[in-house]
């Protein structure tokens, strides 16, 4: 187990980030007050100190709680759209392979169709359509997810496609299994890895859009999501006016949660595909 | 026929992208006119029963009044003829004339940092997985992939901080300095330079990640083949091994992702020219957004949708002269 670690260095490295990231997260939640995330809480424009520990911001906000809310709303959106995104990919992708013929032919055209159009613009599309008011974490993660199941789906159908042909799925066939249980009990073992890896890619887009979104002002304006933090620095001339904390902070934490999915997605690779492990 | 089907898929394409265009802001309650109207009325008071009137004679003038299934052939014939409707927000410019003004900043600006962060990263890659070069260039050039996780935009943040706003080298924002006259002056053109750096270098190293990624797992299966080893005994030199082994095999596959990686790599440049105020496609967006302008949204969504169906469409077409084992595929 420990050895697997020491050679699987990006998971290793990626799962520490996330576990920090995560204590950091449970921490502030347990001793910040909540109130200080929203405006007029405390000292507006304060730069780093002991006292606000990453600044406060134009509109007095402690940026520290509103890191620490942010963090944890950015985690509600990430694991919620990328659940709903591997599972409807799951379950499409296996209707598709297993069944094959004109389901197979229907689904696998729309993800070939809708693949080339760019999800982050329909996503644009879709939260500038909804009232400004009425954008919560939630609606978030549900736009960010209406155009994110495709990529699961092609790669769960293909991974489906391949095993299917195999002899072990033959024996269970021929052994009087119907094709339920082979599914759950000889498929589905099987796919683990690549659905693990498939869950980890779909969390790194999740946190990707929503936070595109919220940076270009679509995010819900109310919550100190870190995109919308950054927005509210450039639309407030951060730089400019010399308030550099603001929008640094989600900036690096931002970096530090992509960075870490990014790490465990590659270490899941290596994983699912021991073929492209480097050969030293 | 391999043409004529993949013009069929790219007009397939940019008509699922219009009737989703279409048809979400219709299940919406939100009424576009209505939204920037009262907006207006807040700001600057006229009273309810006029806004309604307002809202009328505007829905009229925009054909909001006709059957649904006439405004969404009117609808997709305008998209086909790339004629997205007019701004409500800058009302006499036509959503089209907004993106022309807009669009060859941020074409150059792609077009540059997507060339530039395709060659870099595929020579890196390369570098990553050759077993002849040194130690230490195989450890920094694997590290590049570390940039694989960081978009374009945070890098961006990070630059402004570091680059512009501590050691006050570059501007922070803008894309030309203040105060200065839009000319083709030698100064004007050097100061625009001057703007583009920063941007350049986070769109160039926040997409690096993926070529080098990509390619040194291409490297590393290439070194097995019987024909590099054939190659090595029959003395060719390490450097056309390197030429016409490593990086001529993988051109194919990494032009494939290329193409299929347009969509990001423009969505990536546009948000990174919200984040440095260049007068881009981005900028004419986020203005957009702000001031509730429905149709250049959809527009903008639009017109980027068509040219990626389209460029992905040309990049296939093109793989004929990348690749002679295509070329006798299709004959």
């Amino acid at each position: 187990m420990i050895n697997y670690f020491k050679r699987n260095i990006s998971l290793t490295i990626g799962l520490g980030l996330l576990i920090f990231l995560i204590l950091f997260t449970l921490h502030g939640l347990l001793t910040v007050e909540f109130k200080q995330a929203y405006p007029l809480a405390v000292r507006p424009k304060q730069p780093p100190s002991l006292k606000y520990l990453f600044g406060t911001d134009f509109f007095g906000r402690d940026l520290y709680t509103a890191m620490v809310v942010g963090v944890w709303q950015t985690a509600i959106i990430g694991l919620l759209a990328g659940a709903a995104g591997t599972i409807i990919g799951i379950v499409l992708g296996f209707i598709s392979a297993y069944f094959s013929g004109l389901v197979d032919v229907v689904i696998k055209f729309i993800c070939q169709i809708l693949t080339p159009i760019p999800a982050f613009l329909i996503q644009v599309v879709i939260a500038s359509s909804i009232d400004k008011r009425d954008v919560t974490i939630i609606t978030m993660a549900v736009v960010v997810f209406l155009l994110s199941w495709m990529a699961p789906t092609l790669v769960i159908r293909s991974q489906v496609l391949s095993m299917r042909e195999r002899q072990f799925v033959a024996v269970a066939k021929l052994s009087g299994m119907n094709s339920l249980e082979i599914i759950f009990k000889e498929i589905f073992p099987n796919l683990l890895p690549f659905i693990a890896a498939a869950f980890v890619a779909q969390v790194f887009q999740a946190v990707f859009a929503s936070f595109y979104l919220a940076v270009i002002g679509l995010g819900p304006l109310r919550e100190p999501l870190l995109g919308n933090t950054i927005w509210a620095a450039q639309s407030q001339s951060a730089f400019f006016n010399g308030w550099w904390w603001w929008p640094v902070g989600p900036s690096v934490a931002m970096i530090l949660i992509l960075g870490s999915l990014a790490l465990i997605n590659m270490g899941l690779d290596e994983m699912a595909n021991p073929r492209i492990r480097n050969k030293e | 026929m391999f043409v004529i089907k993949r013009l069929l898929f790219v007009l397939l394409v940019v008509w699922s992208a219009s009737t989703i265009t279409f048809f979400i802001p219709r299940i919406s309650d939100i009424n576009p006119i209505r939204e920037r109207f009262a907006e207006l009325a807040r700001l600057g008071g006229f009273s309810a029963g006029e806004l309604e009137k307002i809202v009328e004679s505007y829905s009229k003038a925009f054909g909001l009044d006709k059957p649904l299934m006439q405004q969404y052939f009117d609808y997709i014939g305008g998209v086909m003829t790339l004629d997205f409707g007019v701004s409500l927000n800058k009302f006499p410019k036509t959503v089209l004339m907004l993106i022309a003004e807009s669009l060859p900043w941020t074409i150059g600006l792609i077009l540059v940092t997507t060339i530039l962060s395709f060659v870099i990263g595929n020579l890196v890659g390369a570098l990553a997985a050759w077993p002849l070069s040194p130690k230490w260039v195989r450890g920094v050039s694997t590290s590049f992939i570390l940039f694989q996780g960081v978009p374009p935009v945070l890098l961006a943040i990070l630059l402004i901080f570091f680059v512009a706003f501590k050691l006050n080298i570059l501007p922070i924002a803008g894309a030309y300095s203040i105060g200065t006259v839009p000319d083709f002056t030698f100064e004007f053109l050097l100061d625009v330079a001057r703007h583009q750096i920063l941007p350049g270098i986070a769109l160039i190293f926040g997409s690096l990640g993926t070529w080098v990624l990509s390619m040194r797992g291409m490297g590393i299966t290439i070194q097995g083949e019987d024909y590099v080893i054939f190659a090595e005994h029959k003395g060719l030199s390490s450097y056309t091994i390197f030429k016409d082994y490593y990086l001529r095999n993988a051109l194919l596959p990494q032009v494939t992702a290329l193409a299929l990686a347009l969509g990001n790599v423009i969505t990536s440049a546009i948000v990174v020219e919200t984040i440095f105020g260049l007068p881009g496609l981005g900028f004419v967006l986020i203005t957009a957004i702000r001031s509730n302008d429905f149709l250049v949204i959809y527009g903008i969504v639009l017109f980027i949708t068509i040219a990626v169906a389209v460029l992905m469409a040309l990049v296939e077409l093109l793989y004929p002269l990348l690749d002679p084992r295509v070329r006798q595929g299709q004959e």
